[in-house]
Formats: C-alpha cells, structure tokens, sequence
C-alpha cells in the first residue's frame, strides 16, 4: 500500500521532518540533530526503494491528488530520477551525520534553524527530481534556491555579500525558467514534461519554441553555475560554513544539471536542441572554455575553499560537455559524473572542513606536513584528489572515460584533448598540495598540534572516500542497469 | 503594424523586462537592484496574465446564461493561479534578500555596492 505512494514520500518525508525538527527544537535544542537525522534517513529509505522498484518493474508514476496528466501534477520515478533521488538523499544524510560537530563549533546558537533549513533544501532538491511538471520544479526550485541563499549567507563575515549576489544572479536564472515554461504553455497549453514532449514535435518551427528553449538553459545555465555564468559562485562557496557547503557543492549545481538533462531528454529532445537550435552545441563549447579556463583559476588560488569551488565549476563543464554532446556515450558520461562528482567533491569540502576545524588553515601553503598528523582525513583527501584527475580504479577515470568516448564518437577531438589537458590541470593542482601534505616537514606549531578530527567527522569522510573506490568498482553495474536505459529509451 | 498593435502588451512587458534586469545589473545600490528584481518578476506576472486573458471573455465562474459550451468565453484560470505561486515566491525572495541586506548593512554601514567591496578589502 505505502508502496504506491512512495515517490512522493522522498520529498514530502523531508519536508514534514523539516516541521518536527523546527518544533522539537524549540523545544530543546539537543533534539534538532536526532530529528533531523531522522528526516533524512527515512527519506533514504524511500529512494532506495524507489529505485529498486524502478530497476525491478521499470518506471513509476503517481498522480497528486488522482488526477491523471495532463490535468494534474505528475511524479516520475524512472532510471535517472531514482538514480538522483537515492544519490542526493544519500549525500545529504551523510552531510547531516559530517555537520553536527561542525555547526556545534562554528555557529552554536543557530542550530535549530541550520537544520530545518537543511531538511528544506533536501526536499526541494528531491522535488525537482521527481517532478514531471514544468511548473512544479519551479516551485521546487524555488523552495531549494531560497534555502540554499540563507545556509550560504550565515558563514564569515563576507558571506551575506556573496549570497546576495547569488540571490541576484538565481533570480534571473529562475525567472528565465518561468519565462521559458510560459512560452511552452502557451503554445502547447501543457505543463506536463510527458505531454509537452509529444506536442512540441509539431510545432519545432515556432519561433515561441525557440525562445522557451533559449530561456530556459540560460535559466539552468545560470543556477547549475555553467561557464560564463559563474560569477556568483567562488565567493559562495568560500565564506559558506563547512558543514553547509560539503552539503551545497555536491548537490545543487548537479541537480540543477540534471534539470538541463531533464529538458534534454524528456522535454525538447534531442533532435530539437542539437539540430534545429544548435543549442547543445553552444552548450558544449562553453563547457570546454570552462573546462580549461576554470582549472587554470584553479590553480591559482590558494584558498583550499576556493581551489576546490573553481574545480567545482571545471567539474560541472564536465557534465555540461556530456550534455553537449549530446549522444548516447557523451550522456552517460556526464550523468556518471554527476554521481562521481558528488562524492568526490563531497568528500574534499568535507575535509576541507575537518581541517578547519581542527587547526583554523584554510590557505594551502600552511598545509605543510599535515598528513602525518591526520592520516585517515588525508588519506580520503588522497583517494579523492587522485579520482579528481581520472587514476583507475577511482570513479572519476570512468566518467572521463565514457566522455572521452562520447567526444570520439562525435568526431569532435578538440574535446578529447580538452578532457585529456583538464586531467593534466587536476593533477598539477592536486599534486601540488599532495606533496606538501604528505612530504613536505611540519614547520608550523598548528600543525604539530593538529589531530584527527572527531570520529562523527572522520567517519562521513572515510565512507565518502571508500565509496569513490567502490562506484568505480561497480561503474559497470550502474551504467548497464541505469544510464544505459535511460539513454536507450531517449536515443532508440 | 497589425501584429505590431496586436500584440502590444507584450512589449510592454518585455521593455519592463528590460528595466528589471539593467536595474539588478547595473545599479549599484542594493536596494535599487531588489527593486529591479521586483520590476523583473512583475513583468513575467504579467506576462503569464495577459497570454491568459481574451477579448470579450468574462472571469472564469460558470455563469448560467454564457454556458460551457463555449470556453473562448471565459478567460483561461490557471495562469492566474500559477501566478499566485509565482507571487508568494517573489515575496519569500524579496523577504530573504532583505533579510540579507540588513546583514549586510549592519555589518558595513552602508548599501552601495562600491564601499561595500572597499570596506571589505580594509
């Protein structure tokens, strides 16, 4: 019975929790964090069934309230949104285990709201996922960029500066999106992604159409940060407080991502936006710009936070340049790099933080010697700068691999050498703090005080950091079970 | 000149587009781009209800004497409540970005973007 409703328990479990959390933790304050644990785990739960449902009896759609489409709201639970719902709640639940010691330290009086807010954002990004509305992602759109203003805006002291220009730059990407769905309504008289994909076919040369379509990945563009329009990023992510952007950097730019690839596939389809608008195209040369000129930034900071929020956006160029491609191989390399990306980059904020919290550093060059003091944190830190720059049998080769041969497949070998020259770029900049961690001499006295940070810290990092290792293990399984039907069903 | 006349509304509300966006763009005050933000939102508002609305139609309750044979005779309702979402958006992000600005302002006592950047580098 439950499991008939069990799309949209993902979302709704989040956000009912995100109610209890607020009430109990009025309450007592101590009880924020179990509730909100809670939350997150049931929500896991849900998506993990979800999907083994979806891989077991194939897609799942469930109409609000009874209505059927195109009258009502939809939610679909096929191959990729299973495969998304599972991985955002997964990463959310281990961020919320990463953050309690984190907050306690940072910002102990603000506890309770962090919480709600937290199991807000993970509704909201769980909504977009599901949804098989135009205008319910919006909404659920909305509700994650709101969320996610307030969480970056209670870091350092620059932070609220920064999250406004991201307030900024969000709503014009969102209102975009809204433009562009008004466009899509009008000429279809449709909201539903299904119903719209059949309809649109017949009118691909309206002139409507192409303005929908152009607003609408400038919209997405702009919120998934895709190179030229990341402006309002790098500073985000640098004052956010650890906890918030281990669980920012991973999700949100890659959700709104697969938004891009939800309105590749299952709303415009390919045909349109790689033949009749060169759309893909554009998308696909940005993101190699992107790619390299991101890495270059990279390189240059020395802000650990803000080296890794630029290899964050080389990162999301990556995902684009597989939308770009937009053929069967290029798609499930940047649908693998979503998930690869999430742990990778989940695990490097993450100790990025730890090591925050134990001795304050933030700038590289103090790093030196702080291996031999917190080996296990290091060690993930290790693993997953080595799956950064794509070194079997880490999952990051695999994703590289798959675009490579998207780009081979293309015959478009600018892209190859751009993967290739990216991959070179990680490693000087990975490598370069690898060897003053692990080689170079303590020379500092924070450093020879450093420690492991506590075992509620050190534990998510470590899962994280075997669970690179282990998605490049069974990469196999993942792309012939999930992305390979997915593709199947959009490129047959 | 006919589909110029047309449609006019539609360019009204792509010139108030416009302004919204040189507004959050290129003013320097904060406050003036949370307006222009606000500009920005009104014209999709009103761009949703005037592609909803049709000439010689009545407000979407079913009146007896019209009918439902015929719904060219009732404006189209869902746009409108699709914009009463849009709106309480707009207003839970004007409230955040306020919420922001007062940070801000007590942080750097002031709300142009300039000073800001100076005080911050200080």
């Amino acid at each position: 019975m439950i499991l008939n409703h069990i799309i949209v328990l993902i979302p709704i479990s989040l956000l009912v929790f995100s109610f209890i959390t607020f009430l109990l933790g009025t309450v007592r304050r101590s009880l924020a964090y179990p509730t909100a644990l809670v939350g997150s785990a049931i929500s896991v739960a849900c998506s993990v069934v979800g999907l083994i449902l979806v891989l077991q009896g194939g897609p799942i759609h469930y109409y609000l309230g009874g209505w059927p489409p195109p009258i009502g709201i939809e939610y679909v639970l096929d191959y990729l949104s299973a495969f998304m719902a599972v991985l955002t709640t997964f990463i959310g639940f281990i961020s919320i285990v990463y953050s309690r010691k984190s907050f306690a330290q940072e910002l102990p009086h603000k506890v309770v709201p962090l919480y709600t807010i937290t199991l807000l954002l993970l509704s909201g990004l769980c909504g977009i996922i599901v949804t098989g509305d135009l205008f319910n992602l919006y909404v659920f759109l909305e509700i994650a960029s709101l969320t996610a203003y307030a969480l970056l805006a209670v870091g350092e002291k620059r932070a609220p500066v920064a999250a406004f220009r991201y307030v900024i730059m969000g709503t014009v990407g969102a209102c975009f999106y809204l433009l562009g769905v008004g466009f899509i309504y009008f000429s279809t008289g449709t909201l539903n992604m299904a119903d719209a994909a059949k309809l649109l076919p017949a009118i691909y040369d309206s002139r409507a159409i192409i303005a929908a379509a152009v607003f609408i990945v400038i919209g997405i563009g702009l919120k998934m940060a895709l190179f030229p329009m990341h402006s309002w990023l790098p500073d985000a992510y640098t004052y956010a407080p650890s906890a918030v952007i281990s669980l920012i950097a991973p999700l949100m730019t890659k959700v709104f991502a697969y938004v891009l690839i939800r309105m590749l596939i299952s709303v415009f389809l390919p045909e349109y936006l790689s033949d009749v608008i060169p759309a893909t195209l554009v998308i696909g040369w940005l993101a190699a710009a992107g790619i390299v000129i991101m890495s270059i930034m990279a390189i240059a900071q020395d802000d650990f936070r803000r080296m890794l929020a630029y290899s964050s956006l080389a990162q999301i160029c990556y995902v684009a340049l597989g939308i770009g491609l937009a053929n069967p191989l290029g798609l499930i390399g940047g649908m693998l790099h979503i998930l690869n990306h999430a742990f990778m980059k989940g695990c490097l904020f993450q100790v990025a933080g730890a090591i925050r919290y134990r001795t304050g550093l933030t700038s590289i060059s103090k790093f030196n010697g702080l291996g031999k003091k917190m080996r296990w944190t290091m060690g993930s830190f290790g693993i997953a700068a080595l799956s950064m720059i794509g070194i079997p049998p880490a999952c990051g080769f695999f994703s590289k691999w798959y675009l490579m041969l998207g780009s081979i497949d293309a015959g478009n070998w600018v892209f190859v050498g751009v993967i290739a020259l990216s991959s070179l770029l990680n490693a000087v900049y990975f490598f370069k703090i690898i060897e003053k961690v692990f080689f170079a001499q303590p020379d500092d006295d924070i450093v020879e005080n450093a420690a492991e940070p506590p075992k509620e810290m050190l534990v998510p990092i470590v899962i994280m950091a075997v669970a690179i290792i282990a998605l490049g293990l069974v990469n196999v399984y993942i792309v012939t079970n999930i992305l390979e039907p997915v593709v199947n069903h959009v490129f047959n | 000149m006919e589909t110029l006349l047309g449609s006019y509304w539609f360019y009204i509300t792509t010139i108030l587009m416009a302004i919204g966006l040189w507004g959050m763009l290129a003013k320097r005050n904060l406050m003036k781009k949370l307006i222009g933000m606000n500009i920005f939102q009104t014209a999709i508002i009103l761009f949703y209800i005037t592609g909803s609305s049709k000439i010689g139609a009545t407000v979407p309750i079913y009146d007896p004497e019209i009918g439902v044979a015929n719904p060219a005779l009732y404006h189209n309702p869902l746009p409108h409540v699709l914009m009463l979402t849009a709106i309480v958006v707009a207003v839970a992000t004007s409230g955040v970005t306020l919420a922001l600005m007062l940070m801000i302002y007590r942080r750097y006592h002031t709300l142009d973007e300039r000073e800001i950047m100076k005080r911050m580098h200080e």
